[in-house]
Formats: structure tokens, C-alpha cells, sequence
């Protein structure tokens, strides 16, 4: 029996509201009158009617709600369910495709078994859908082309009846969205005895199906199937599908890192260890010289070996952090894509040592400007298009929010930036900070083993089609062949759910040896890494828990359906493992055993499908050797109109889609939950978004943890050594700011690069690279994790038909952390009083390359403005500055301070008094730097400065301290609102008030 | 004085019992965090404890409707241990999700002491989007959940938090003084220049009681008012004291309601008793 349930709002829904605005603004402003929602259950077994009565309760809401049940497909009364007394013209019905999780299905099907006491059979099941009614002057077409723009036809469907068919064939159809597999699952014997365009072929397109048909991308290059070939020749027999599918994701770029492992020019080591791991060693090592409880001393405590980085945050805790990119199924499903971004780092989180409790996210999303209408396309004669800009942003932001907000972990830091090369492929960047406790009584809690003998249980979601071949299709580039499959939607309550039992009760009552994610590659990936704590494992595949039956083999071992995670379980806590997981609500499933045979042997139904060396399987990829060069650029340096008056420019600044407020997506974010905020992401009175954020990792004490970011791509056209070290000093200079100790620090590196197999940009990569170690080490702040993303290119067609390829400018984005002993010390953005003296520390130079102020221009004239001066960091300098500044923050001086970013003096000042909201005289006369004109001045992107406001009272104690280093008084907070500035020679160069400004600021994203 | 035991609810997608359990022990109480499993399956008893926390979370993702399935499912276990903890004379509190789950349950307003009978519901924000800030709020019942409270500023995150009731259940609402808190422009919205009502919330409710005043129900969360940094203008405040030579706040303003959760056992230890206690409530004496 098939039913539907319908439950439709009695009275004002806002959903309906915000759709009706949303489906006027796609053009059909005049022609819609009403839209209303129905929410619709679609039940796969059998009840009697009694029990609907039941379940249509427990699913309606007698004060705002009324629900109509509809059997099979004969109606009864279709009067009675209209939701509209006038009437509607087209009924829209949005449902997930088959095999798409669907969390409120799962979610009703757990109500009703719940409520009736009963249990569904694998063949019976829940399916939530929407439908919407709409009541306008609308044609079919146009209700299609509505629905078009609502949905994601990779992961729903859609179905449209106007009035007439609606009422005739009795309201809409009943639907079961069932995964329903008919080929028996079988074990493929792959021939590796074929020459080499047919390796070739295997590698790129992946391995043949009995109808023919390739299975999609393994990403090995010759090499690769080379090396896969001679294993098997050596062994003496041929490979299954299920062992070349496991090598390929062990060995993925997005797994193995290869771009960064491998030799590339005379570096023999790679750019991992030559440079990012050599930067911390050596940190390290100056550290630890001090002694262990010493100022400045060594922290770092588990770097670059587990799932996070971990650094000691006090005398008993850990803080952890991890930042990852989902860029590639952002791409395709910016929602999908978004939210198991987020929910995945955050198992990074619970999988570091025995397990971390995630206790902030962070987010950055790299996107194209969301008013740019023009199309993409993936294939050609206009096929597979691409979302809209507008789209893929709207998604990336829903998605943090669901992943976030349900989690019940905060986030509070993150930032949007632009640039029309991530049209092709968004860069979505997701982070999750953890605490552990550094021990237990008997255990070390940040270290684990997987021992001889342990059981290998598979706890959370079970396992489907969906995200196979994430891993390897992620490092590739994206076109036409990129498979649907890695499209995933996240679940996060299921993952609360373990999250909460690992972190809060089973890793306290030590049930497990060891954990880790199941992510890229799924269990082949998790099972293989742990199996080398113990040196091998055997795995039963038919033990694994499916979503529905008949998956391959190879399917069910490397799909990455998300919200998994593996454990390592001693035999004798099985029981109580098991016991406490059933009380949680969380499916726990032994699939295997670790021991110590050197090899990874998986079974199927009693038969061996896999049995491979671990050696082979983690040591056995070929080095590929790469080469680079560097063409310095010569840009043409851009001729900017002299103006005398920049108020007007200093406001269209403001609105700039880089410099703007995106309150819009700080306040939809749970930012408070946890108890932990100290510093918000919306500062002071005019809620400007800041640089750095504060939160209280533990609740009983005063110490806290600064979180910041850098990013500088535009910097990368010109010099990325440069870019690198600006996006270091950034990520460092802002924690400092609002009162990090500058001998705390921690940074993580994410290297977003594009064509990452050109000399040119591995030539960039390199210098970008360098700049890390050199940049790194000069601070004396370690790397503690990172992550990179090497081919971020889109190929595809434009929307005359022409064939494009969009490659994303060099991207690198830096997270910093930092801990600060006292929060009441901490530093916001706001100016405070009247009267308060404005000071700017470090040095403005002439440096408007890659500036926002000379692409401002260049959007004026349609051109692209790069220039050549991109800003130069000079490190000892600036770190001087902030151990000055740092001494000042810990004497309580500073009344509040910014540091100078993107948008260089002008927007920092105009940022200080909009979030204040007061006024601000200021005079560039006494400016240390070398600039010709006013607009230099206001708009360089010097890195290394500070603004910073005091009370006048501190005035002398203040410059004492900070001598020896740039300091100069620009200006005074004013009892009004308004905001001048005077130029070099004194005249007035701005003349305008806090709230003016602040209107600038907030326009662009005002109705997002 | 022995203290009152708090049970805070966990599992499913709760996630503030940490913050709530932190919040009632530094208001003196002995609070533990269990699981609704363990309940049901008799593992711990409701009849332990003398106050119910319901902390705010995301049950079930807010599917099928926010708090609604976590209703359900103590209704279909544990309905007969919560009606007789509340004859009992135990305090519940459910804060946003928490207060969800009450209404859903129908142990608010619970209008003629109809518990059990959905009369409210808390709906779609009127933006349909979640929203994460601060409010001001003005107490307007006696419940002794806020004894001593004129007004007070806390966050509010939620995306369903939008009160509708029917007019009659208004107009019952308003005789039997069961609006415990409404939004009103104050410190903060005036700091912030914020709009007094975040969610279109009818006749600008932010907190229920049911007519004994012992339940109560709000979406902003006192516990996430715990310290003076906490504040969104607590940067401005420190400066201004600083220079005052004043010392800064000891706390933040929602400890109060933790409390009086838990002094309120105390008093009934001193002497008073339950009857004394209740009848000086103007809730109880409507009827």
C-alpha cells in the first residue's frame, strides 16, 4: 500500500511568503498572486486506517496545520484538501531522486515506528516531498521553468500539473523514490595484460562493465597502472575490480597529496616536507630550547599526523584544527556539497586521537559574483548546465547552515570573497576547531593504536551508491564525464548522534583503541589507514550495513556516504560498545578484524576479493618527478583618475562584494551555541564583520582562543610569493589584534591551486610554497595541518556554445589560532568614546597591486587593473610591531583596534566608525609612507599595520611603548557622527557621517 | 540545604544540555545530563529530580516540525512519569528547542490545565530563516522562574520561533497572565539598532507559563547569558567602567533564572511550604 500524507499550513505560512517573493523576483512579478506549501509524507506499507489516523496526527499541527490523506490512487475528497479557497493554477511537487538521503523521510519513519511500536521490513519506507501550489497567470511552461530554478535536478525531481489535470487524475501521483538495483552484485576480474592507450583508458575513464559502459574516473595516470600492472605480474595473477578501485582512491591526489610529496624540480623531498613540515620542525626546535613552560615555548603537540593538528591550549587541554575544501561537489550541488563539507571536518574533529569535541566551525566561500547572469555549461549544444552563480552561493551558505546549526557546534568565523574565475568551480572551505583533554587517568587521549586481534566496527549511516568515486573525481578537473554519483546530502543529526557518544561517553570509558573518519574513499580508505597501527586486516563486505540491497562489492567498499565513522574495538568491549551505541540510536557494526599479516584482505560472501600488501597499497605509487618555471608578469600599470574629493569612492568601496557586510550569513549562523562566544563575528554597534573572532573553549575558565584567516588571490597575478606571505601576515596580524599572544600561534595551510600538471602555475606553487617556510619560520608560527586542491578547473562552454576552460586564480588560504590568558582583555573593532586618540602602526607604502582600489577602477572602465607593486611583507619588522602591540593589549591600553587588510586605510577607518558609529577626524599629514597622492595613501594594502584607539590619558604611557617601532597619531574620535579626512597638504579629502557610511556598507547583500 | 537535582535532556540533536547542566550547578544545583533512552528504558527515573530542563538543540533536525518529534516520543514513553512529576510540584524549563518540545507535549500553555493539548505553536520565523542574535526582554508574569527579574537581554538562535496562537487562546493567555516574556526594544536593540522583535512572534511573546507558573518555556537562551563578556556591547561596558575604575559585571543576566529554579526548593526547605509558596503566585490563584 502507498500512501500520501498532505499537511498544509491553516494559516500564514512564512515559507510561502519568502517563495512568493523569491518566485516574483525570477521574473513573474505581476503574474503570481498566492503560492502555498503542503509538506507530504509518501508511505510505502501497509496500515490500517486506524493507524493513518495515528500517524497523519503525530505529522500535523492542530493549532497551525491541517493534513489530508490520500490512499493508493483513488481520492475521496480533493474539496476538502485545496489549500486556497480561490483555487491555484499549478501544483509543483519537489521530491529527492531515488537514493538521495532524505532526513525528514528518515526522520517520520523513526515517528511512526516509534508511535505504532512496529518495525518497517528493507522493502518499506518513508518519502518526504514538497508541493507547492501557485496561483497566478501562469502557463505550464512557465511552472517548469519555475521548478527549474528551485530545484537540483542532480538530486531532485520535479512534477507539474496544472488545475484541470490535478483535479482530474485526483491531486498528484503517488511516487516512490526506491533505489532499486536488479543486477546482482559480482566481483569483476580486471585484464592489466593490454597495452598501454587501454591502460590509459582504465585510468582516466575507469574500468569496463560487462554492458560496456566505463565506470567512471579511477584517476591513474600510466605510471599508476604501470605500477598496478607489474604488482599483479610479480603476485602472479589478476587484479579484482574491487582491488584497482581501492588502489585508485588510496593513491588519489585528493588521498596521497602527490603534487606536494613528489620531487619537483631539485627538491627531492617534495614541497610538504621541504617546506611546510621543515617550517614547523624547525619552529619546533627554537622552541623547545626554551623549556617546556617557558614563554614562547614549543606547543605543538600532534601535527600533521592525524585528522586535525593539535596544540596545547592549557596545562590539561588540546585545541585542534582542520580546515578542508569541498569545491568539486559544491560545484554541482552547492547545498550538498557545502553541508557534507562541513560535516566531514568535523569528523576530522572527532576522529583526532581518541576523539575531539568540535567546539567552533569555521567557513570561507570563494565564489563569482552573484549578479553575473551569463550561463556555463558542461557539455556542449548547451547541455549539463551549470548553476547560476547566484545559486551556488545561496546553496554553499544553506549548506554550513544546516551543517552547522544542527550539529550544535557554533560558527562564528568565515568570510566570502569574489573573482569571476570561480565560476567554474566555487572553492568552499570548511574548518572545525576540537578540545581533548591531553589525557585520562591511564591514557594518553591524542595518540591511538589499532591492535592485533581488535574488531573493525563501522558506526553511523549505512552505505549506498551515493559519493562513489568521490575521491578520485575530486582530483580531477570538472566536465562532462564528472560522475552524478558524488553527489552526497548530509544527515547531521545522525552524525550528532556518535559524535556526542564517541566524544562525551565512549572515549571516556575507553571502548576503543583507535578512530578515524570514513571520508574520502570511504571504509577503503579509514580501514586501510588504521590497519597500518596494526599492520593488516580482514574485512567481510557483506557484513557492511547497505542503504538497499544488490550494491557491488567495490561499490559498498569505497563509497563515501557520508556521517561514518571506523573503530578499532578490543573483543572484550564489544558488548558494552555495542549496549551503548543501541542506546544512542546509532547503527554500530562489526565488519572485520585488525591483525598483523602485512596485508589488507577483504571478503565477500566467504570468497576473498581483495589481498593486497599494505606496503603496496600505501608505499607502492610511483614518485612522478615534476618540473616547473616562473615567468615574472608585467602587467600594465593602470592609470587611476585623480580625484580631490573620495567620499564618493571610499562609499562604492564600501559596497564592494569584497569589502561589504555579510551580516547575512553571520546571523544565520549559530554563533552562541556551546556557550563559548567572546568576541562575535558582528562587532560593535553597527555590527561590522571582523577579522577575528574569540571564543571560551572551556566554560570554566577565562582563557580563550582567537580565530583568524588570510586570503589574498588577486596577489597571485602578480607575485605568489607575495600572495603567500600577505595571507600569513594577515592570518597572524588579526589574531594579535584582538589580543592573541603572538607566542601562541598556529597556522594551517589550504592550497587551492588550478592546471596543477603546467609548469607555470607549479612554478607559482613553488615560490607560494617557499614563501611558507620563509614567512612561517620568521614569525616562529608553526603549520599544524593542511590541506590542498589542485585542480580547480572548469572545462565546459560558454553560453554562445564556445568551448572555455575557468581556472580559478592561485588561491591559499592561511587559518591562524591563537590563545588569549585573559578574554576580559580582549581587543574588538569598535572605536569606544569621545575624544579617543587614532594612531596607525607600520608603514604605508606605495603597494596597490592586486589592490581592491585598482580593480574598483577597473570594474569602473571594464577592464581588469592588476598592476605591479603587490604588497611586500617584511616579517621582522612587522613581528616586532605586534610583540610591542602585544604588550600594550596585555596593559589594557588599546580601547579598541583593526588590522589594515583588503581596502588598505580608508575602509579599516570607515569599518572602526561604522561599527562604533561615531564620528572620526583624520589627518594624513604625519603618515609614515612613501605614497604620491591621498587615494595611495587611503588604499594601499601595506601588510603589517595596525589602527589602533586609546584613551587620551594613555597617550604618553602608550607611544613609550611603542617606540622603536612605526607609530603615528592620524586622528581623534569625535563627539558627532561624522567622518573627515584631510589630505597630505590638508585639505579635505572626506567629508561625510558614520551612518552614511554604514548604508554603503550594508547595501549590496541588504535583500540576501 | 541539600541541592535540588536537575535532570537535562539529551540525545536525538540536543545540544545545549552542556551549557544548561554548567549553568543550574552555578546556581547551586546538582545537575546531571541524561539521555531519553536511558529513561525509557528505566536506566534513570524521573522521579529523582525535582526540575526538568528541555535545553534548546535541533531534535531530530527540526524535522516534521521543530520539537514535534521529540514530543512524540516522550509522549509515547514517558507521558505518565512527567503528568505525575508535575502534580508532584517539580519545576520544568524548556529553552528554544526545549520550549518546542513543550509546546509540542502540551505542557504549554496547558489553558486549563489541559496538559497534554497542543493550544500554541512555535512556526517558521517570519524571514523562513534561521537567525542567530541578541534580544531584550521584559518579564511579564510571576513565575517563579523570575522572581526578581524586570528585564534582561540573551541571545536568541532558532529559525522556528515564531509564536502563533489562536485569538481566543491569546485573549486566555493574556487573563490568566500566561505571557512570561515579551521582546521590547532595550539595551541591546538599542545598542545594536535592532528591530525588538526577531521572528514576528504574535503580541511580541518570547516565553510561556503554564498556570502554575512552574513550567516555562522561552526561545532566547539564558544560557548563553551566563558572563559579562557574552554581551554584544561588553567591549563598550568594559571601556566605560575601565575608566570609571569600576570593576566589570560578576555575571551575565540569565543566571538569574537557573537561580531561581534552584532557590526555589530552597525556600520551600525554609519553611515555607509548597501551598504558601504557590498561593503567593497571582498564576495559581486564577482558578
Amino acid at each position: 500500500m502507498i500512501v500520501r500524507v498532505e499537511v498544509t499550513s491553516k494559516i500564514i505560512d512564512s515559507r510561502a511568503e519568502v517563495l512568493k517573493n523569491k518566485i516574483k523576483g525570477l521574473g513573474f512579478r505581476n503574474r503570481i498572486r498566492d503560492v502555498k506549501i503542503a509538506d507530504v509524507y509518501t508511505l510505502e506499507k501497509t496500515f490500517t486506517k486506524k493507524q493513518l489516523e495515528k500517524i497523519t496526527q503525530a505529522v500535523t499541527n492542530p493549532v497551525s496545520q491541517q493534513s489530508y490523506t490520500k490512499f493508493d490512487s483513488k481520492s475521496n475528497n480533493i474539496e476538502k484538501f485545496l489549500p486556497v479557497e480561490k483555487g491555484f493554477t499549478l501544483a509543483i511537487e519537489v521530491g529527492f531522486l531515488p537514493g538521495v538521503t532524505d532526513n525528514v523521510g528518515a526522520t517520520t519513519k523513526e515517528i511512526i515506528e516509534d508511535l505504532l511500536k512496529l518495525k518497517f521490513k528493507r522493502t518499506e519506507g518513508v518519502y518526504s516531498s514538497q508541493l507547492i501550489f501557485i496561483l497566478g497567470n501562469l502557463s505550464k511552461m512557465d511552472a517548469v521553468n519555475i521548478a527549474e530554478s528551485l530545484v537540483n535536478p542532480l538530486i531532485q525531481r520535479i512534477h507539474v500539473k496544472s488545475f484541470d489535470e490535478f483535479m482530474t487524475s485526483h491531486g498528484m501521483d503517488l511516487v516512490v523514490p526506491k533505489v532499486k538495483i536488479d543486477k546482482k552484485p559480482a566481483v569483476l576480474e580486471v585484464d592489466l595484460d593490454v597495452d598501454d592507450d587501454e591502460l590509459i583508458m582504465i585510468g582516466k575513464q575507469g574500468i569496463m562493465d560487462p554492458n560496456g559502459i566505463r565506470r567512471g574516473p579511477l584517476a591513474l595516470d600510466l605510471s599508476y597502472m604501470r605500477a598496478i600492472q607489474r604488482y599483479f605480474q610479480k603476485i602472479g595473477r589478476k587484479p579484482t575490480d574491487v582491488e584497482i578501485e581501492s588502489i585508485a582512491q588510496t593513491w588519489s591526489e585528493h588521498c596521497k597529496h602527490t603534487v606536494f610529496s613528489d620531487r619537483i624540480d631539485d627538491i627531492k623531498e617534495g614541497l610538504f616536507k621541504a617546506y611546510i613540515r621543515k617550517a614547523t620542525e624547525k619552529i619546533r626546535k627554537q622552541k623547545s630550547a626554551k623549556g617546556r613552560w617557558s614563554s614562547g615555548r614549543d606547543y605543538c603537540v600532534s601535527v600533521f599526523g592525524d585528522n586535525s593538528g593539535g596544540i596545547e591550549f592549557d596545562e590539561n587541554y588540546l585545541v585542534t584544527h582542520k580546515v578542508e575544501t569541498h569545491n568539486t561537489p559544491s560545484a554541482l550541488d552547492p547545498f550538498g556539497g557545502s553541508i557534507t563539507g562541513i560535516v566531514g571536518v568535523n569528523r576530522d574533529t572527532i576522529g583526532f586521537g581518541l576523539g575531539a569535541k568540535p567546539i567552533a566551525n569555521v567557513y570561507g566561500f570563494c565564489l563569482a559574483d552573484p549578479r553575473d547572469s551569463e550561463l556555463l555549461y558542461k557539455g556542449p549544444h548547451y547541455t549539463q548546465k551549470m548553476l547560476s552563480p547566484r545559486r551556488i552561493m545561496e546553496g554553499v551558505i544553506a549548506g554550513v547552515n544546516a551543517g552547522g546549526n544542527q550539529s550544535g557546534i557554533p560558527t562564528p568565523h568565515g568570510f566570502l570573497y569574489f573573482d569571476h574565475r570561480y565560476k567554474g568551480k566555487p572553492l568552499v572551505f570548511v574548518g572545525t576547531i576540537g578540545l581533548i583533554p591531553k589525557s585520562d587517568n591511564s591514557r594518553i587521549l591524542y595518540e591511538k593504536k589499532a591492535q592485533v586481534g581488535d574488531y573493525i566496527v563501522m558506526i553511523g549511516g549505512r552505505v549506498g551508491i551515493d559519493g562513489v568515486h568521490g575521491a578520485t573525481f575530486s582530483s580531477e578537473a570538472l566536465d562532462s564525464g564528472s560522475p552524478v554519483t558524488a553527489v552526497q546530502i548530509g544527515d547531521p543529526i545522525t552524525q550528532k548522534k556518535f559524535s556526542d557518544a564517541i566524544v562525551k561517553e565512549a572515549r571516556d570509558l575507553n571502548l576503543y583503541n583507535s578512530i578515524t573518519d570514513n571520508g574520502a574513499g570511504g571504509l577503503s580508505c579509514s580501514v586501510a589507514e588504521m590497519a597500518k597501527e596494526s599492520n593488516g586486516c580482514k574485512v567481510y563486505l557483506d557484513k557492511v550495513p547497505l542503504k538497499y540491497p544488490n550494491l557491488s562489492p567495490w561499490q559498498t567498499w569505497i563509497s563515501e556516504s557520508q556521517e561514518r565513522m571506523t573503530l578499532s574495538v578490543p573483543k572484550n568491549k564489544w558488548k558494552k560498545c555495542l549496549n551503548l551505541m543501541r542506546r544512542r540510536g546509532i547503527e554500530a557494526t562489526v565488519i572485520g578484524k585488525f591483525n598483523d599479516s602485512g596485508k589488507c584482505q577483504v571478503y565477500y560472501k566467504s570468497k576473498i576479493v581483495m589481498d593486497i600488501d599494505l606496503e603496496f597499497l600505501h608505499g607502492g605509487l610511483p614518485k612522478r618527478p615534476m618540473l616547473t618555471s616562473f615567468t615574472k608578469p608585467a602587467h600594465i600599470e593602470p592609470e587611476i583618475p585623480q580625484l580631490s574629493n573620495l567620499s564618493e569612492i571610499l562609499e562604492e568601496m564600501l559596497q564592494r562584494l569584497n569589502l561589504t557586510s555579510f551580516e547575512f550569513v553571520s546571523t544565520q549562523y549559530d554563533h552562541e551555541v556551546q556557550s563559548n562566544s567572546v568576541i562575535k563575528p558582528l562587532q560593535g554597534r553597527g555590527r561590522v564583520n571582523g577579522d577575528a573572532v574569540i571564543i571560551k573553549p572551556l566554560i570554566t575558565s577565562n582563557k580563550g582562543l582567537v580565530i583568524t584567516s588570510g586570503l589574498y588571490p588577486t596577489y597571485s597575478d602578480i607575485d605568489t610569493y607575495y600572495m603567500a606571505a600577505a595571507s600569513i601576515d594577515t592570518a597572524i596580524r588579526n589574531a594579535v589584534v584582538a589580543g592573541a599572544n603572538p607566542n601562541s600561534l598556529a597556522i594551517l595551510d589550504n592550497f587551492c591551486w588550478a592546471s596543477s600538471n603546467e609548469l607555470e602555475m607549479l612554478g607559482q606553487l613553488k615560490k607560494a610554497a617557499q614563501a611558507c617556510y620563509d614567512f612561517a619560520t620568521a614569525y616562529k608560527t608553526p603549520f599544524i595541518s593542511g590541506k590542498d586542491s589542485m585542480f580547480n578547473d572548469f572545462k565546459g562552454f560558454d553560453e554562445h556554445g564556445n568551448r572555455i576552460k575557468v581556472s580559478i586564480p592561485p588561491t591559499l588560504l592561511i587559518s591562524a589560532i591563537g590563545t588569549i590568558d585573559d578574554i576580559t582583555k580582549s581587543v574588538s573593532i569598535d572605536l569606544k568614546l569621545p575624544g579617543d586618540l587614532v594612531y596607525i602602526l607600520g608603514d604605508t607604502k606605495e603597494e596597490l597591486g592586486g589592490s581592491e582600489y585598482y580593480a574598483y577602477w577597473g570594474d569602473k572602465f571594464k577592464k581588469r587593473y592588476i598592476g605591479n607593486t603587490v604588497p611586500i611583507t617584511t616579517a621582522a619588522k612587522n613581528l616586532k610591531l605586534y610583540h610591542k602591540y602585544f604588550i600594550c593589549v596585555g596593559k589594557e591600553l588599546i580601547s579598541s583596534a583593526i588590522g589594515i587588510g583588503r581596502g588598505g586605510l580608508g575602509v579599516a577607518l570607515a569599518k572602526k566608525s561604522i561599527s562604533g558609529l561615531v564620528g572620526l577626524d583624520i589627518n594624513l599629514k604625519e603618515l609614515a609612507d612613501n605614497n604620491k597622492r591621498d587615494d595611495f595613501a587611503l588604499f594601499s594594502e601595506s601588510q603589517g599595520r595596525i589602527i589602533v584607539s586609546i584613551a587620551p590619558q594613555n597617550k604618553e604611557k602608550f607611544e613609550r611603548l611603542m617606540k622603536g617601532c612605526s607609530h603615528t597619531l592620524i586622528g581623534v574620535v569625535r563627539e558627532d557622527n561624522k567622518f573627515t579626512v584631510k589630505g597630505k597638504k590638508g585639505n579635505m579629502i572626506i567629508n561625510t557621517d558614520a551612518m552614511h557610511l554604514l548604508k554603503n556598507y550594508k547595501k549590496t547583500f541588504k535583500n540576501y | 540545604m541539600k541541592k535540588p537535582n536537575i535532570l537535562v535532556f539529551s540525545g536525538y540533536g540536543l545540544n545545549c544540555e552542556e551549557e544548561t547542566k554548567f549553568a543550574f550547578e552555578k546556581a547551586g544545583g546538582a545537575a546531571d545530563i541524561v539521555h531519553i533512552n536511558d529513561l525509557i528504558e528505566g536506566l534513570v527515573s524521573i522521579g529523582n529530580y525535582q526540575i526538568l530542563a528541555f535545553p534548546g538543540g535541533f531534535a531530530y533536525g527540526d524535522d516534521t516540525g521543530s520539537g514535534n518529534a521529540y514530543a512524540n516520543k516522550l509522549k509515547n514513553h514517558l507521558w505518565k512519569d512527567i503528568v505525575k512529576f508535575i502534580s508532584q510540584g517539580g519545576l520544568i524549563i524548556g529553552i528554544c528547542n526545549g520550549f518546542q518540545i513543550l509546546v509540542n507535549l502540551g505542557l504549554l500553555p496547558a489553558l486549563n490545565k489541559k496538559y497534554g493539548e497542543r493550544q500554541v505553536a512555535l512556526l517558521h520565523n517570519s524571514s523562513a530563516r534561521y537567525i542567530d542574535r541578541w534580544v531584550d526582554l521584559k518579564v511579564e508574569n510571576k513565575s517563579p522562574w523570575l522572581v526578581g527579574i524586570n528585564k534582561l537581554s540573551a541571545p536568541i538562535s532558532h529559525g522556528e520561533g515564531r509564536l502563533y496562537v489562536s485569538e481566543e487562546v491569546l485573549k486566555q493567555l493574556k487573563e490568566k497572565s500566561l505571557i512570561a516574556l515579551r521582546y521590547f526594544k532595550g539595551e541591546v536593540c538599542n545598542y545594536q539598532n535592532l528591530e525588538s522583535n526577531p521572528n514576528g512572534s504574535i503580541d511580541n511573546i518570547a516565553g510561556l507559563s503554564d498556570e502554575t507558573g512552574r513550567i516555562l518555556g522561552l526561545m532566547p537562551h539564558p544560557d548563553r547569558a551566563l558572563f559579562f563578556t557574552q554581551l554584544p556591547n561588553w567591549p563598550l561596558l568594559k571601556e566605560k567602567l575601565k575608566r570609571e575604575q569600576k570593576p566589570l559585571f560578576p555575571e551575565g543576566q540569565g543566571l538569574q533564572i537557573f537561580k531561581n529554579g534552584v532557590n526555589y526548593f530552597a525556600n520551600i526547605k525554609e519553611g515555607l511550604s509548597k501551598n504558601e509558596i504557590f498561593s503567593s503566585l497571582p498564576v495559581t490563584n486564577s482558578h
